[in-house]
């Protein structure tokens, strides 16, 4: 085991300065260094994706990141979302679609789709769900995951500056 | 007999679409599940886990791990005092046996507990685990339930030939002469493959020894807070009141958190022998291969038919291989028992014998999963009718139109003792086959490209739920589960707390119960609020599984608000100096009928408790009530079409489009309902073509990531379509039935029907799962009947 580091992260717009073992992954410094456990943990072996947050807007899965590698970085997680308090439209899409149940994969999957579409403004529903199938969701079958994003994407495309 | 508010004006909002209140926090992140509660001083738990499957355990050293700094303590068995946990059924058919909560002299399947590690970091006690050396001395382990007829060496000694529950609950001495003069007998053996539940949130727990209450505090991911109370008290010597169970949010259960694990026993143990709080929290691979597994089951049946197609009678040999503990607290006897009582379905069967077996192997032990046996058995009776509607030559929906129970039938009493209150069977057949054709599905599947062959599938079934005391109680479990009990209080500002046993695992309790809650006291549904979970602020209850929350956790919440009901408008009746049967609750008001007076609710509670010198005729204080609830149970019904896709390169199968048509009585939320449906047959269709929890021969799991255990991606979903049929029933005050369980019921057998129908040009059937792409090919490969001919 080798020494400890020092790394600084931005988190939420947050500057840290935190010290790592270099075997700590980034979802255990966001959820247990700095309290964000909306960041789930759901398999440790980058394949549900639970873990997804965005690293310089990239998604990422978490749990495949060491903290030493996120160094410098500036990282988006669920909690920074609804800044103001009140839910963002993916937020509210999800609701409205029924898009979760037990709620576990959900920031999961709100993050890799903010990174989607921040690059893809206007996908189809077809490419939505094969965005969407790089997470797992043992719950909702996904259809109400794929009909938010769909409708989300659709409402920014109609609503961007031109 | 239910009160209602009667005028026009007033809101429904069972029935309503409505948006759920627990979404806004999980949305946030700011969810609570047992891994995320906050605890500064926690250490943290890890297992050090057999390598063999069967084997003596020679020795155990623990120092190496006790040098590495922040190794707090490694615990093993004799340190446990020996602890065990005991599921058991109280019948002759079943052999008893413990399930060490560390494991004792043996060792049973790859990845049981030999010790735990207490450490400062998970980190720490992982790099214990490698440090804890032991010797195991192997034998043969027993994989498939047929080893065990060739292994010396059995699992338990109690049970030499490996058999823990042998039941023959449905004996019919005519059978035999009914099947040798029927026109035709299909005699197939069907079998379905070991699965895990794959919840997102593995299981975990964290628990803290309290002195100031003299309690052991364990916070535990399961759906089941009470009885996991009454486990942990039993192996530890405790009294039910020194422990208590707080369930924070549950990232999903299906039956896979009804158990009491022996990780959280260790856990609870360790917590309170270090006078520390330690915590645990389940890695994948922990998950799928070291903790509950289920559904791997053998059905060699005979089904007699007239030359009409009216089945004449049935004998079933069931074999479930239960693994190597019987967990508890619903033992090993739970598959076989509800395959065996459960078998018949939808369908009339005039002669039924039955014999079940749980044999015992070196695996995990099984646990409920989502339907339990009930997709098998779903799959095995739509299977037979699919075979002789082909042996006959008969339709295959028309062939099930002559079996089904109809109307006039009910209420109808079958060869398994059990009476069925109405149901829509028959409509439900009708409707989906009507449906298939509307969909224009035989077009589509003429349409296939070259390459591609499609099939379409259909299945009628039931799913049976909400099973009260009465019905478990002929398990003969030494507790019988069943009953509910709700509180409900209003307070001082009017609002309503409801306590529930019931324990929800994502499946929107606190929306639906206030639905319930809020028509019977003329409120909104966002002024009550759930609490659940917490075995010192519930009362006793039975929690949540078999479909049976809703039903009797909301059975009794709308008992209480009735009662609740009658108090609001009584109080009211003093205030408005009228007769409380004048009185209606409507729209957060008490409203005199027909003459406009009116105080609001909110008033009301305010009065009862800051100025309660004004009501002198009342006998009670305060606003509260409790109500309670004990159905038999109760059968949900439904009828699935699938249409799937064969690619003949690739094997590869893929379901193109899946109707559904569900009654599961009066929907409370139909966004509810509908999500329960979808993710149901989400997993239902990774049983069918993508999941299986594989071993080696020498008993290793081969299913140890999500690389290799395929839970289905969005992409491997179809379209659904869902219609209902509402066929209430009124064991409870709501006429709710349990609907939790359909999709994963329904999809094996629809999609089993969908690839035999696409395949039928070869004289080939599948009649297992999961269907691989190599079992496709295997029958691709075999001659078509035109080219046999």
């Amino acid at each position: 085991m080798s020494e400890s580091r020092e790394i600084t992260l931005t988190v939420n717009g947050e500057r840290h300065l935190i010290v790592v073992e270099p075997r700590r992954t980034l979802a255990d410094v966001l959820r247990i260094d700095l309290g964000l456990t909306g960041t789930h943990v759901g398999c440790e072996h980058g394949i549900c994706g639970a873990c997804t947050v965005l690293m310089d807007d990239e998604p990422v899965r978490a749990c495949l990141i060491f903290g030493v590698q996120a160094d410098g970085s500036s990282v988006r997680t669920v909690e920074g979302l609804a800044v103001k308090g009140e839910l963002t439209d993916l937020q509210q899409a999800f609701s409205r679609h029924h898009a979760l149940q037990c709620g576990f994969c959900t920031p999961g999957f709100l993050m890799l789709a903010e990174g989607y579409l921040a690059t893809t403004p206007a996908p189809d529903p077809v490419a939505v769900r094969e965005m969407a199938s790089a997470n797992l969701c043992r719950c909702t079958g996904y259809q109400g995951i794929v009909d938010a994003i769909v409708e989300v994407a659709e409402h920014r495309f109609r609503q961007r500056p031109i | 007999m239910v009160t209602l508010p009667t005028s026009g004006e007033s809101q429904q909002w069972v029935g309503q679409p409505l948006q759920r209140r627990e979404d806004a926090r999980f949305l946030r992140g700011t969810g609570r599940y047992t891994d995320d509660v906050p605890h500064a001083f926690a250490l943290h738990a890890a297992f050090v886990r057999s390598p063999i499957a069967f084997g003596v355990i020679r020795s155990i050293d623990v120092r190496p791990a006790l040098e590495i700094p922040g190794v707090i303590a490694v615990l093993t068995s004799a340190d446990l005092g020996h602890a065990t946990l005991t599921g058991f059924l109280d019948r002759d058919e079943f052999i008893k046996t413990a399930m060490p909560i560390l494991a004792n002299e043996r060792v049973r399947f790859v990845g049981e507990p030999l010790a735990i590690v207490i450490a400062t970091s998970r980190y720490i006690a992982e790099d214990a685990i490698e440090a804890v050396s032991y010797e195991i001395d192997e034998f043969d382990p027993i994989v498939a339930m047929d080893d065990a007829q060739r292994t010396p060496q059995p699992i338990h000694d109690e049970a030499p030939d490996g058999v823990l529950v042998d039941l023959r609950m449905f004996n019919d001495d005519e059978l035999e002469e009914v099947l040798a003069t029927s026109h035709v007998v299909v005699d197939e053996t069907f079998r379905s493959g070991r699965l895990q539940a794959a919840p997102m949130e593995g299981r975990g727990c964290l628990a803290e020894w309290i002195d100031r209450d003299d309690q052991l505090v364990v916070t535990v991911s399961t759906q089941l807070p009470h009885q996991v109370r009454t486990g942990i008290a039993q192996a530890l010597g405790l009294a039910e009141r020194q422990v208590r169970v707080i369930v924070p949010d549950v990232g999903g259960g299906f039956g896979f958190k009804a158990v009491l694990g022996r990780e959280e026993v260790a856990v609870a143990a360790a917590a309170r022998i270090l006078r520390r709080p330690v915590r645990w929290a389940e890695d994948r691979l922990e998950s799928l291969t070291a903790s509950f597994q289920g559904r791997e089951q053998e059905y060699t049946v005979r089904a007699g038919f007239t030359e009409d197609g009216v089945l004449t009678g049935l004998a079933a040999d069931i074999r479930c291989n239960i693994g190597a503990y019987s967990a508890f607290p619903f033992t090993c006897g739970l598959e076989p028992i509800m395959a065996a009582t459960e078998f018949l379905g939808v369908y009339k069967v005039p002669r039924y014998a039955s014999r079940s077996r749980g044999i015992a192997s070196n695996k995990p032990p099984s646990n409920a999963y989502r339907g339990v046996s009930r997709p098998q058995i779903v799959m095995v009776m739509e299977g037979l009718m699919d075979r002789a509607a082909d042996r006959l030559g008969i339709d295959r929906v028309e062939i099930r139109r002559r079996n089904t129970i109809r109307a006039e039938d009910f209420p109808y009493s079958g060869p398994n003792g059990i009476t069925y209150e109405p149901g829509s069977y028959l409509e439900a057949l009708e409707l989906c086959a009507a449906q298939v054709e509307a969909a224009g599905w035989r077009q589509r599947c003429e349409e296939a490209a070259p390459g591609f062959i499609r099939g379409i599938g259909i299945a009628n079934f039931s799913e049976r739920n909400a099973y009260g005391t009465a019905t478990m109680g002929l398990r003969r479990m030494p507790m019988t589960p069943g009953f509910e009990v709700a509180h409900l209080a209003m307070d001082a500002s009017g609002d309503v707390t409801l306590t529930s046993g019931t324990c929800s695992a994502g499946q929107g309790h606190e929306t639906t119960f206030a639905q319930i809650v809020a028509d019977r006291l003329g409120i909104a549904p966002d002024r009550i609020q759930l609490r659940q979970g917490d075995t010192d602020l519930t009362s006793f209850g039975w929690g949540t599984f078999a479909g049976r929350s809703l039903v009797i956790g909301g059975g009794a919440a709308a008992v209480a608000a009735r009662r609740l009901a009658v108090q609001l408008r009584e109080v009211a009746a003093q205030l408005l100096s009228v007769d409380a049967d004048d009185v209606e609750l409507v729209n957060g008001h008490a409203r005199v009928r027909g003459t406009g007076a009116s105080i609001s609710i909110d008033e009301i509670a305010k009065t009862v408790h800051f100025r309660s010198h004004l009501l002198t005729d009342r006998e009670e204080y305060l606003l509260e009530s409790h109500g309670s609830a004990d159905p038999s149970g109760m059968f949900s019904n439904g009828c699935h079409a699938a249409l799937v896709e064969i690619d003949a390169g690739t094997c590869a199968v893929q379901v193109l489009d899946y109707l559904v048509v569900e009654d599961c009585g009066v929907i409370v939320n139909p966004l509810v309902v509908d999500g329960q449906v979808r993710g149901g047959i989400a997993q239902g269709i990774g049983a069918t073509l993508y999941e299986e929890a594989s071993y080696s021969p020498d008993g290793q799991p081969l299913a140890g990531s999500f690389m290799s255990y395929l839970v289905p991606t969005a992409a491997e979903m179809p379209p659904i379509s869902i219609h209902h049929l509402e066929t209430p029933c009124y064991q409870t005050e709501t006429g709710v039935k349990g609907m939790g369980e359909a999709g994963t019921i329904g999809a094996p057998a629809v999609i089993l029907s969908a690839l035999n129908d696409a395949l039928r040009s070869r004289d080939a059937w599948l009649e297992h799962v999961p269907v691989t792409p190599a079992d496709i090919q295997r029958l691709l490969a075999l001659p078509t009947k035109m080219e046999s001919s």
